[in-house]
C-alpha cells in the first residue's frame, strides 16, 4: 500500500524560539481515517499547517510527502492531492456560497462548467443548497462548518485534513458531519482528524497518535494505544 | 498546473477582484473622480486662469496629465494594499496558499486587478477633464504603455505594504508619510525648471517626478526629463518592485507563520 502522508524527522522553531515540532516522524496509509489527538499547543495546527504550505519550512526541517510528493521539490502536486478544514472560519463573508466554492475550484485550474456536478453534490450532500445564494454572514455556525467541508472537497482531493471540525456544533449535526464523513472515508480519500472529543476519534478513527509538546507520545491503532483501558486515561497520562 | 489550469486560476482571481470592485463602484471609483474634479476646478479653471502658460500649454492642460497619472497609482496602490490585506485579515490568503497556484501567478493576478482598476480610473478622470479644456493627445500608444507601467508599479507597492502591514495603521504610514508628500512634490503642479537649482537636484530624488513627466510628454508632447530617463527609472522600479514580492512570496515573509 502506497503512503498517503509520510513525516520523516518534522521539526519547527518559530522566530521567537517556540519549538513546535521536535522530530515527528509520521506515516499514514491510503484510505486511513486517522486521529492526531493532543492538547492545545502540542503541534497539531503546526503539522498540517507545514504539510499544507501555511507554515514555512526549510528543506533541513525534515521531510514531508504527500501522496508520495516531496512538497520541498514538487509542492505543487503535493497540494493538488489536499484539502484542509481549517480551525477557524476563513472564508470571505460577502462571497455567495456557491460562488466560494466555484472560486477555490478556480484555484486549483477547474473551470466553473468542470466544477458544477461537484459543487451541486457537495451542496446536496452536506445540506447546503437552499443557502447557496446566501452569505457566509446569513449562515449559522454548524452550516459555516459544513461549508468549510465542502470548499476543501472541491478539488476531489484524496487527502483531506480536518482541524477540529466538529467543534463548537451542536450533537445532533456532529453525528451527521460523522457519517458524512465515514462515507467519505469509504469512498477513498484519506482522512486525518484532530479533536478534542476523544470518543470522536473512538468513533471514526482506527488509528491514532497522541502528540504532546512537539513529539508524537504514543502511536497505533486504538488497542495498541488504549492497551485494555479507556482512551481518556491514557490521554490524560500522556498529555499531563 | 497546465497553462490552461493556470489561465483558468488567474481568470478567477482576476474576476473575482473585478466583480467587488464594479459592485462597490461607489467607493471604488467615485471617491477618485470627484477629488480630481474638484482639483480641476479649483486649480485648472479658477486659479489657473490667471497664471501663465508652461511650455507652450495652458495651466490647465499643464496639470491634467499629473492629476490622472496620480489617480491612477493611488488607486493602483490602495486597491492592491485594502484588497491583499483584507485577504490575510479574513485569512482567506490561505485558500490561495494552500492552492498548486504558483508564487508569480497570484502575484500576476492580483496586479492585473488592480492596473485595470487603475486603467478605468484613469480614463474616467481624463474623460471628465474634457469638460473643462479638450486636451488633444500626442502620443497615444505611448500613454497607455506608461498607464499600465506606472500602475504595475504602484500595485507591487501596494502588495509589499499589505505584506508588511500587521495591523490598519501600518496601512495608512506608507501612503500618508511617503507616498503623498512624493506625490505632491512630483511636479503635478509644477515645472520643477521653476525651483530653485538646489530644489531642482532634490526633485531628481523622487520617482513620482518621472512618471509624471513620461505621462506628460506622452499627452502634451514635452517634459522637463527625457523620455527614455523617465522610462528607465520606471522600470527599473517595477523590476525591483517584482522581485521584493517574489521573495515575499517564495519565503513567506509576512504571509506564512
Amino acid at each position: 500500500m502506497k503512503h498517503a502522508l509520510n513525516i520523516t524527522n518534522l521539526r519547527k522553531t518559530y522566530e521567537g524560539g517556540k519549538q513546535a515540532l521536535k522530530g515527528v516522524d509520521l506515516l499514514i496509509e491510503e484510505g486511513e481515517f486517522f486521529a492526531l489527538l493532543g492538547p492545545n499547543g502540542a503541534g497539531k495546527t503546526t503539522l498540517i499547517s507545514i504539510t499544507c504550505g501555511l507554515v514555512q519550512k526549510n528543506p533541513e526541517d525534515g521531510k514531508v510527502f504527500v501522496q508520495g510528493h516531496n512538497i520541498d521539490t514538487d509542492g505543487d502536486n503535493a497540494k493538488v492531492n489536499i484539502g484542509l478544514v481549517p480551525q477557524e472560519f476563513n472564508a470571505d463573508i460577502f462571497t455567495k456560497v456557491e460562488d466560494i466554492l466555484y472560486i477555490q475550484a478556480g484555484y486549483y485550474g477547474i473551470s466553473r462548467k468542470e466544477a458544477k456536478e461537484q459543487v451541486e453534490m457537495l451542496l446536496e450532500k452536506l445540506s447546503l443548497k437552499e443557502k447557496r445564494k446566501s452569505t457566509p454572514m446569513e449562515l449559522s455556525g454548524g452550516m459555516k462548518r459544513r461549508l468549510l467541508i465542502a470548499r476543501a472537497l472541491v478539488h476531489k482531493p484524496t487527502f483531506l485534513f480536518l482541524d477540529e471540525p466538529t467543534a463548537g456544533i451542536d450533537v445532533e449535526l456532529r453525528h451527521e458531519m460523522w457519517k458524512f464523513l465515514q462515507e467519505l472515508n469509504k469512498s477513498g480519500v484519506t482522512i486525518v482528524l484532530t479533536t478534542h472529543y476523544l470518543e470522536e476519534a473512538e468513533k471514526l478513527c482506527k488509528r491514532i497518535a497522541i502528540i504532546a509538546h512537539g513529539e508524537i507520545k504514543r502511536l497505533g491503532t486504538m488497542e495498541e494505544v488504549c492497551n485494555g483501558r479507556k482512551l481518556e486515561e491514557v490521554y490524560l497520562e500522556i498529555t499531563k | 498546473m497546465t497553462f490552461r489550469q493556470k489561465y483558468i486560476a488567474f481568470l478567477t482571481i482576476f474576476n473575482k477582484e473585478v466583480i467587488k470592485s464594479v459592485r462597490t463602484w461607489k467607493t471604488t471609483f467615485l471617491p477618485a473622480i470627484i477629488t480630481t474634479v474638484l482639483y480641476f476646478l479649483i486649480f485648472g479653471t479658477f486659479i489657473g486662469s490667471q497664471i501663465k502658460s508652461i511650455g507652450g500649454a495652458s495651466y490647465m492642460s499643464f496639470i491634467v496629465p499629473g492629476l490622472v497619472m496620480m489617480s491612477i497609482f493611488m488607486n493602483s496602490f490602495q486597491s492592491m494594499l485594502f484588497k491583499f490585506y483584507f485577504l490575510k485579515f479574513q485569512k482567506t490568503i490561505h485558500e490561495i496558499l494552500i492552492s498548486p497556484m504558483p508564487a508569480w501567478l497570484v502575484v500576476f493576478s492580483y496586479i492585473a486587478c488592480s492596473v485595470f482598476n487603475g486603467v478605468i480610473i484613469g480614463t474616467l478622470v481624463f474623460a471628465s477633464a474634457y469638460f473643462f479644456e479638450t486636451i488633444p493627445v500626442a502620443h497615444p500608444f505611448l500613454a497607455l504603455l506608461i498607464v499600465l507601467l506606472v500602475a504595475t508599479f504602484f500595485a507591487l507597492l501596494g502588495l509589499i505594504n499589505a505584506v508588511y502591514a500587521k495591523t490598519f495603521e501600518d496601512m495608512s504610514i506608507a501612503q500618508t508619510f511617503v507616498l503623498t508628500p512624493l506625490t505632491y512634490l512630483g511636479g503635478i503642479f509644477y515645472s520643477i525648471t521653476l525651483l530653485p537649482s538646489i530644489w531642482q537636484t532634490v526633485s531628481h530624488f523622487n520617482p513620482i517626478l518621472y512618471m509624471i513627466n513620461a505621462f506628460r510628454y506622452s499627452i502634451l508632447g514635452f517634459s522637463d526629463i527625457s523620455l527614455m530617463t523617465c522610462l528607465l527609472v520606471i522600470l527599473g522600479g517595477i523590476v525591483i518592485a517584482f522581485s521584493w514580492v517574489l521573495y515575499l512570496f517564495k519565503t513567506g515573509r509576512g504571509l506564512k507563520a
